[in-house]
């Protein structure tokens, strides 16, 4: 890494911890800021962070609707689930998919794995860090052809935080195997 | 209606639904066949159920003090929770405490020595 993108990296821890403190403290004044800035140096200095290259940059449209798409999913998700919780019958079923992402940079493995954790009936069981792909154990499905409604919907929740947060070139690698990828996991 | 009482309604509703969500995640608890779907009933009521308590919490106290504490509750309990999940189906996911007779497909199994070898050289 060179020595601006980690200072670039710095910059950014530093921005958040402060902004953490000041919250903390719950009012913005002189000095919860500077106080944050000490905090934060020793913190940066105490546990150095592993280096997260963050190549893109963030596009503010795509970002508002990535979170509205997510608050949507987890509304629906969450009512699904406790129906699924109060229903008498069979026991709800699952499967275990493995889903290849497109771009495999360890920001977008963790940022896609957390917002499908978020969401209520997905839950990442193992990941295969070098072939970037994510294992995912869905809840509340009934036939292969939901799961596979599924796995496109695991690639569209990659395209769309890759709008948000990619760079020009993850773009353009999410373009380029989107219709190969779609087709090829309705085998 | 003056402000104050249509935002108390509000905070009500998302204290009821927060935690009817939070019911609903004990009533799975109990009653899911297996480890992994039980997992999803104790990771997820925190996200939306936790989320609406403290919305609801943030619309009737309305002071900054407490509502800022609120928002770094609601940030670290989303930033941790998956962490928890994955950590804890990810240490049971080989055992037999999971149920393979309601896995429509398994596409982790063939591929788990391989994973594991990996990590130990």
């Amino acid at each position: 890494m060179t020595p601006a993108a980690r200072r670039r990296n710095q910059a950014v821890a530093m921005i958040v911890l402060v902004t953490v403190w000041v919250l903390l403290w719950g009012t913005l004044s002189w000095a919860n800021v500077l106080g944050g800035l000490v905090v934060g140096l020793v913190v940066l200095t105490v546990f150095p962070l592993p280096p997260v290259t963050f190549a893109g940059r963030v596009h503010p449209v795509p970002l508002l609707r990535f979170a509205l798409r997510f608050l949507r999913d987890l509304v629906v998700a969450s009512v699904q689930i406790a129906v699924l919780a109060l229903r008498f019958g069979h026991p709800p079923l699952g499967a275990i998919i493995a889903v290849p992402l497109r771009v495999r940079s360890d920001l977008n493995l963790t940022l896609t794995a957390e917002a499908l954790s978020l969401v209520p009936g997905s839950l990442i069981v193992e990941v295969d860090r070098d072939a970037g792909i994510l294992y995912v154990h869905v809840l509340g499905v009934r036939d292969r052809a939901e799961v596979e409604r599924f796995r496109d919907g695991v690639l569209e929740l990659e395209a769309r935080l890759i709008a948000a947060i990619g760079s020009a070139q993850e773009q353009r690698l999410i373009r380029e195997h989107t219709p190969s990828t779609l087709e090829g996991s309705s085998r | 209606m003056s402000v104050d009482a249509v935002l108390d309604v509000v905070a009500a509703v998302c204290l009821l639904g927060g935690a009817l969500l939070s019911l609903a995640a004990g009533v799975a608890l109990v009653r899911f066949p297996d480890l992994l779907s039980r997992m999803h009933a104790a990771a997820k009521p925190q996200v939306l159920g936790l989320l609406l308590v403290l919305l609801g919490c943030a619309l009737r106290l309305r002071t900054g003090v407490d509502v800022t504490t609120l928002v770094l509750v609601g940030a670290f309990q989303l930033a941790t929770a998956p962490v928890a999940a994955h950590m804890i189906g990810r240490a049971g996911y080989p055992h037999d405490r999971i149920r393979t007779d309601l896995l429509i497909t398994d596409e982790l199994a063939a591929h788990l020595d391989r994973l594991h070898a990996d990590r130990r050289p």
